[in-house]
């Protein structure tokens, strides 16, 4: 199978049409963020606390939202998470010490509103170690034999029923439990009797006091420069510094339009998303290195000087690989996307925006810049010195 | 041939080792599975646990410090007879501030000057004097000496820490400095594989200093009371202390009004224990070591009748009367479990911070959501691996399948090395690895249009490979090395998920480089030598 055969596309004449389109994507992208004061951190640069809280059923936004509210100041976010009986409630910035207590308070807040009042164990947040011990002594009155052993691991397989999915952490039912290995109709009556189900459970909390999110920003910032100017060395090292310039503005537009992006859809800028910038930085890099790599071999085989058609025909030969390439790495991006859940969400999205347009921008922009500055500075120098030239 | 013959051998050694370091010899199916759950270390946002950065509050550790001195000082000049005013010292509040503590002496007589400047010199010799007036004077501590209590303070902090984690049994638990810029006082605790971090926070952030007063008044249900009751001051050497409401105490809140200073302090601990009283109720039950057993045997004898505060963090706990004379034992009441008893027996036994601590992150991942996270992982794998290998078979056809084996030795040795270099793979590891299908068969794609080029040039096929592959070559080390650059520049974060993916994504591409090369060339090369005379190669033209 063969999709591009000797493609003969004038890219470089169309080239005002998409420098336009660029510097539209580019107003856009930098105009949102404006409208919007500046792009969505999420808690990883702000500081600020998330704490996932899966229930047995549909999740009763309006219910949870009051009761945190009654117990802690400021605006805090119930945010549901799509497809899944799961709420992920945010905490905004605050002191240290501060964000600590009330992500404990929130935890408090959910088993008074939700749990019950009793002393049983709520076995949907508890551990192993808790219900054997509570287990224990019940068992024994009810007399049924086993040992500290067995008993720690029929809590742990009691847990890791649990754990897998479709209860993902909750049980609704301790009828579930009848799957159980080892749980007897007779220990079942036990749990049933010390036990009761609330219908959440917390699943994971992330809280990032302000000193640690102001220094990951920081560090971001750093580390997407640092990653372009390490392309510029690498660039003109092994090719020539204007290969380098014209490959970095590329990188450096396709980094601005992917965060145009993600402030246009709302999308929160993680410490994911960052991570997801810089192997675009690199690998929005390839594209161009491919046509760069091209242009370099015919100049050499023709020993002539850069033209605009060796350009063209470059970009008309490599597009076959240019294309696939992206496309392969488009699919793996998007599979990610699709399938790969909701904390690689930030992650994926900002891979499959920054493919295309990575490779688009190595086409239409990075070559473009290569040709501009030949016929700028380059030529220039030429009719400076005919003498030599000749 | 030969050379063939070195070059299968080469790929089949670099295999099987990889698969040995994955998947060891097992000789069944359960010990494939226990050998690969040992050997592929998996992160704790993936088999769920907690991480979490403290900070240590140095400034308590400096005032501590003062303290202690200034009780020396008193001591001092009481024996040579020097009267004074006052002696105290500021309270820094904030880490920062910390070593700007001093103490400020008041009121020594000028004659005596000579003589209390003679008694610092002697016994404060870390710190320096400077006079504020003929009868004032204010010590600082010298730059050295508080760098060496913070470096003091921050190592028994790790120290303890990592004592009372042991206790718990976890077994892959880490406590480090979290390094970098700034952050000196802070602590990493990585905890993978927890079940219940609110347990762990609790056994932190206790700081378990044990201290049994003895009570003087009370109790009074409010602070008020104690004060109207003593006349709006407190009487010398006295304090008020609260009592906290324990769950399912009828007591609840109240107030004693103690001694200033302990009888007895954590030091004086030589074991702490669980235990169940006469109901049947769980408490800790501790005792003392051999030195202080004299003192709080005396102390007991002359006070019977009276009350004991035993005060954990600053709170009190429990008030009994003292009915006999205590050698060494005593315990501590209202714990709600079994497990609460065990925990608090634990601190105890561990040592009691040298300072406060205020976390800065936490990262809880319950086993549940890890769960979740490498199912969907694996789907998300699985949809791209299938497109990936879908298109590469329909489009190169022949050399598709020469795509295909090269990728999948790619995932080999990529999950052969972070097994023997016992990286951890991650969440964001796993997306790299989704990721490096589609860049792995890259390097495939840039070999295999190059050859399709010189074939279409008119060369012969064994002429084709070989320059598609050596023209192809410096191309996939410039993409690679510029991925890897890139890359690198994530290391600097710091935080273990995010160099999970970093690690992940450089092994893969430096892997890709031999597969997709090296092996990939190799299996061209077989499929020609087998043909013999003027060979073919099926590519997809």
């Amino acid at each position: 199978m063969e999709l591009f055969k000797n493609t003969q596309i004038d890219f470089l004449g169309k080239q005002k049409y998409f420098i336009g389109l660029s510097l539209i994507l580019l107003a856009i992208a930098i105009g949102s963020w404006a409208a919007k004061g500046g792009l969505k951190y999420g808690i990883d640069f702000t500081g600020g606390a998330n704490i996932n809280v899966r229930f047995a059923s549909a999740p009763p936004i309006d219910r949870i939202r009051s009761a945190i509210s009654a117990r802690i100041p400021g605006e805090i976010s119930v945010q549901e998470v799509t497809g899944e009986n799961e709420v992920i409630i945010g905490l905004p910035l605050k002191e240290d010490s501060a964000l600590q207590r009330e992500r404990e308070s929130v935890v408090e807040t959910l088993n008074t509103t939700f749990g019950e009042k009793t002393d049983r164990l709520d076995l949907n947040n508890a551990n192993p170690q808790a219900l054997a011990e509570r287990l224990r002594e019940p068992l024994q009155r009810a007399s049924i034999p086993m040992n500290d052993e067995q008993l720690a691991q029929l809590a742990r397989r009691i847990f890791d029923f649990r754990n897998t999915p479709p209860r993902s952490g909750v049980l609704s039912s301790f009828d579930q439990l009848k799957e159980v290995e080892g749980v007897t109709p007779q220990i079942l009556e036990v749990i049933r009797q010390q036990c009761y189900l609330a219908p959440f459970t917390i699943r994971g909390a992330e809280v990032i006091g302000p000193k640690i999110g102001a220094e990951m920003r920081n560090k971001a910032v750093l580390a997407v420069l640092y990653a372009l100017g390490g392309m510029l060395v690498y660039l003109a090292f092994r090719f020539e510094f204007v290969y380098g310039l014209a490959a970095v503005i590329a990188v450096f537009h396709d980094v601005i339009i992917t965060l145009g992006f993600f402030s246009l859809t709302d999308k929160e800028i993680s410490l994911n998303v960052i991570a997801a910038l810089l192997t675009l930085v690199g690998y929005s890099m390839n594209d161009t290195i491919v046509v760069f790599d091209r242009i370099r071999e015919t100049l050499k085989l023709s020993r002539r000087e850069l033209t605009p058609k060796i350009v063209n025909d470059s970009i008309n030969q490599t597009l076959s690989r240019t294309v696939l390439t992206s496309g392969l790495t488009f699919i793996s991006a998007l599979a990610l996307l699709l399938f790969g859940g909701p904390v690689l969400n930030g992650f994926s999205s900002a891979l499959v925006v920054g493919v295309i347009v990575g490779t688009y921008s190595s086409i239409f922009i990075a070559s473009p810049i290569l040709v501009f500055w030949h016929e700028k500075f380059q030529k220039g120098k030429r009719a400076a010195a005919p003498a030599s030239a000749r | 041939m030969k050379s063939l013959k070195w070059k299968a051998a080469l790929i089949v050694a670099i295999t099987l080792g990889c698969l040995y370091g994955v998947i060891g010899l097992p000789k069944s199916k359960d010990e494939l599975a226990a050998n690969w759950n040992k050997n592929i270390r998996l992160g704790l946002d993936l088999r769920g646990g907690s991480l979490l950065v403290v900070q240590v509050q140095l400034q308590d550790a400096f005032k501590v410090e003062a303290n202690t001195q200034i009780e020396r000082l008193k001591e001092e000049l009481g024996k040579q007879s020097i009267a004074y005013a006052s002696i105290d010292h500021n309270d820094p509040q904030t880490l920062a501030e910390a070593d700007q503590i001093a103490i400020q002496v008041r009121g020594i007589p000028a004659e005596k000057s000579q003589l209390f400047r003679n008694i610092i010199a002697e016994l404060l010799p870390s710190w320096v004097l400077t006079p504020l007036s003929s009868t004032d004077y204010r010590l600082t501590l010298k730059p050295t000496e508080a760098l060496q209590i913070k470096e003091d303070t921050i190592t028994r902090a790790i120290t303890t820490i990592e004592s009372r984690i042991n206790g718990l049994g976890l077994a892959e638990a880490s406590v480090q400095r979290r390094g970098g810029a700034g952050s000196e006082a802070e602590i990493l605790i990585s905890l993978p594989g927890l079940d219940d971090p609110a347990r762990v926070k609790n056994i932190l952030q206790t700081a378990a200093l044990l201290e049994l007063y003895e009570v003087k008044d009370g109790p009074f249900p409010r602070q008020e009371d104690a004060l109207a009751k003593l006349g709006g001051v407190l009487p010398l050497n006295t304090k008020l202390m609260r009592s906290a409401p324990r769950p399912g105490d009828p007591a609840g809140e109240g107030w004693y009004l103690v001694a200033r200073t302990p009888v007895i302090t954590g030091r004086d601990l030589r074991d702490a224990r669980p235990a169940q009283d006469e109901f049947g109720k769980w408490e800790t039950a501790f005792v003392l070591s051999q030195e202080s057993k004299g003192r709080f045997g005396r102390f007991t004898e002359a006070n019977v009748g009276n009350r004991l505060a035993i005060a954990l963090d600053n709170q009190i706990r429990s008030a009994p009367v003292i009915q006999s004379r205590i050698e060494d034992q005593g315990r501590i009441t209202g714990a709600a479990s079994h497990q609460e008893a065990s925990d608090l027996a634990l601190v105890l036994r561990a040592g009691s911070l040298p300072a406060g601590v205020v976390y800065l992150q936490e990262q809880t991942v319950g086993p549940s959501l890890g769960a979740d996270s490498i199912r969907k992982g694996l789907i998300a794998g699985a949809v791209g691996l299938v497109l990936v290998v879908a298109f590469m078979l329909a489009y190169y056809a022949g050399a598709g399948i020469n795509a295909v084996v090269a990728l999948v030795l790619n995932g080999v040795i990529l999950i052969g090395c972070l097994a023997y270099l016992e990286a951890v793979l991650t969440l964001p590891g796993i997306a790299g690895i989704i990721l490096l299908i589609g860049m792995a068969v890259d390097s495939n794609v840039l070999i295999f249009e190059r050859i399709r080029e010189e074939i279409r040039a008119g060369k012969a096929t064994l002429a084709a490979i070989d320059t598609g592959f050596s023209k192809a070559f410096l191309t996939i080390i410039d993409t690679h090395v510029a991925t890897v650059v890139s890359c690198a520049f994530l290391f600097m974060f710091g935080t273990p998920a995010i160099r999970g993916f970093a690690v992940t994504l450089v092994i893969g591409l430096v892997a890709n480089v031999f597969t997709s090369v090296f092996v990939s060339r190799a299996l061209f090369q077989f499929s020609v030598a087998r043909q013999g005379f003027n060979p073919r190669i099926s590519i997809g033209i």
